[in-house]
């Protein structure tokens, strides 16, 4: 019985061996036949789903290269290319002071190169009289200045204020541009993803949440865009693809794409497929809006 | 090779306490820079603020209290079911009942968080909220309500076993001496395996304290220290779920995030400890 046993445990691990050359030596002669460049891209969550849209676009067209995607947010992509562990780094925000430091630490220049703009939606309940906020009423909201509909001109009910979590670069870009750099209030709540923000304002009444404006306008009906006024006086600017493109929109940020030096081979096949007329034809499509 | 194949033992089993050594060692390693720079008692506040442009501070007042604050919500809502239910199952149910119920309660166990926080977010948060008329049903009562459907599990197998295992001879004499079966239930049985019902509640706690995902995304997350249950709450392990991916490496707030995983880790090995004290003495009783 036991020798049946050895034996069978024998065959099987010579088939696995077996297995495990043919496969090497496989990928081998695969590498030395068409040479499968892999480039890799990490970063930004909200650029994911762009990126990954332009990689398959990519390797359809360039079967010899693998483009390979993945999220995790600005600051872990830019860790990543600070570290030499990605070839482009996905970014929705700009690369700070410090950051910019540390790679130079360790010899890595980064270079930045626009690849789409991104307007951030201000997002209601549909039955929430509200259409319209001066970028000086939001700051008040999120920071806690103004807690009830009544002191924007709504009804005199108490706002459910949502955010993202502070890892995300909506939240820093958020925080940066409409809070002026203030702290946001400790009751604002902070949602772990977009789609919860767009679930809650779906749900409740009294929110308002910032998200995407290729989420929102996903959403449809679901929930209401709010106009943004840049200054108390000025016109309510609705986040349109021409108004972010413009910059009339006032919460409107550019993505960018970050490299060590100026992007060559591969990588710089892919960052000019993505600024290429394809590249920004998928950009309009996945909601965002084109560079040129 | 008697002695070798000892040794391999030994080492097997003692993995696991070299490993929870390990993971001490490390979370310590990680965190102890902390002490000299910003220093330990910024920790003491009550503003968890690690994202700023003005002053990035780390009270973890906060976080200790939406997740104590969850915690208590929790046990309050599983500990009726749980127990409950084991009695039922290990005193009155019928053998068949016992083995339809048993998958079933063991399956509620086996149900991957995610999707409990999903069920959570689309279902029960909009349930609170017209139950109660809340603006939103994004807070801590939602996040207990949903770890004590977590928790029921856990107390319910350890109470049934704490039940099963009180003697015969306890029952049989309260039924000869004229107890009817409810009282021998409630007078007799339940008091008699109460050390384990109430380890089965700390192994429960230690359940709910942990848990990450499902909390995460009902709770709302606002640092805030209140005790109030219909405010939003922010966990110490929906803190360290939410910042640890994009938190700058060896950064303060990285150092922070360690000290409120070692904080955590205390706690849930308090709770064990002590749920493990009470079984012993319990099972030394017998």
């Amino acid at each position: 019985m036991r020798k049946v046993t050895i034996r069978t445990l024998t065959a099987i691990s010579i088939g696995l061996f077996g297995m495990v050359v043919t496969c090497s030596l496989a990928a081998c002669s695969g590498k030395k036949g068409n040479e499968v460049t892999v480039v890799t891209v990490k970063g930004s969550d909200t650029m994911v789903h762009l990126v990954s849209m332009w990689a398959e676009a990519f390797m359809k067209s360039h079967p010899d290269v693998e483009v390979s995607t993945t999220g995790g947010g600005s600051g872990t992509g830019i860790a990543a290319l600070i570290n030499g562990t990605t070839d482009i780094c996905a970014s929705s925000r700009d690369i700070k002071d410090t950051e910019r430091a540390q790679a130079e630490q360790k010899g890595i220049t980064p270079v930045e190169t626009m690849v789409a703009r991104d307007g951030i939606a201000i997002v209601v309940n549909p039955r929430n009289p509200v259409q319209e906020l001066s970028l000086d009423q939001l700051r008040k909201i999120y920071t806690g200045v103004y807690t009830r509909w009544s002191q924007v001109g709504g009804p005199n009910e108490p706002i459910t204020v949502l955010s993202r979590e502070s890892s995300s670069g909506t939240y820093v870009f958020f925080q940066e541009h409409v809070l002026n750099k203030e702290d946001f209030a400790q009751t604002v709540r902070l949602m772990p993803a977009t789609s919860a923000i767009i679930q809650s304002v779906v749900f409740d009444r009294w929110s308002i949440g910032y998200v995407g404006i290729g989420y929102a306008h996903e959403a449809g009906p679901q929930v209401k865009i709010l106009g943004v006024k840049a200054t108390e006086a000025g016109a309510a600017v609705m986040p349109t693809e021409a108004a972010v493109h413009s910059g009339e929109y006032s919460i409107a940020r550019p993505l960018f794409f970050y490299t060590n030096g100026a992007p060559t081979g591969a990588a710089k096949q892919f960052v000019d497929f993505c600024l290429g007329p394809a590249g920004q034809k998928i950009v309009r499509e996945t909601g965002y809006v084109p560079v040129q | 090779m008697e002695r070798c194949v000892e040794l391999t033992l030994v080492v097997a089993a003692s993995t696991s306490i070299i490993l929870v050594g390990l993971i001490f060692l490390f979370l310590f390693r990680e965190a102890a820079p902390f002490v000299q720079h910003p220093g330990l008692s910024s920790l003491m506040g009550d503003r968890w603020i690690p994202v700023s442009f003005q002053k990035e501070q780390f009270g973890i007042y906060p976080l200790v209290a939406g997740s104590i604050l969850v915690t208590a919500i929790a046990t309050v809502v599983a500990v009726p079911f749980g127990v409950i239910g084991a009695v039922y199952l290990s005193e009155v149910a019928r053998p068949a009942e016992t083995e339809t119920l048993k998958p079933f309660i063991e399956l509620l166990a086996g149900i991957p968080s995610v999707v409990i926080g999903f069920f959570g977010l689309v279902v029960l948060a909009p349930l609170v909220k017209a139950a109660f008329g809340l603006e939103t049903g994004l807070n801590a009562f939602t996040g207990g309500l949903l770890l004590g459907l977590m928790a029921i599990p856990t107390i319910m197998s350890v109470s049934e076993d704490a039940l099963r295992s009180v003697p015969a001879s306890y029952k049989q004499a309260s039924l000869a001496l004229g107890g009817n079966q409810i009282q021998t239930i409630w007078r007799i049985t339940v008091p008699a395996a109460l050390p384990g019902i109430v380890a089965a509640v700390m192994l429960g706690m230690g359940r709910v304290i942990g848990e990450t995902m499902a909390v995460m995304m009902v709770t709302g997350n606002a640092a805030q220290t209140t005790f109030k249950p219909f405010e939003s709450v922010r966990t110490m392990t929906a803190t360290i779920a939410a910042e640890m991916g994009e938190v700058p490496f060896g950064s303060d707030h990285y150092r922070a995030l360690f000290w409120v995983g070692i904080i955590l880790l205390v706690a849930t090995l308090l709770l064990n400890i002590v749920a493990q004290r009470v079984l012993k003495r319990y099972s030394v009783r017998q």
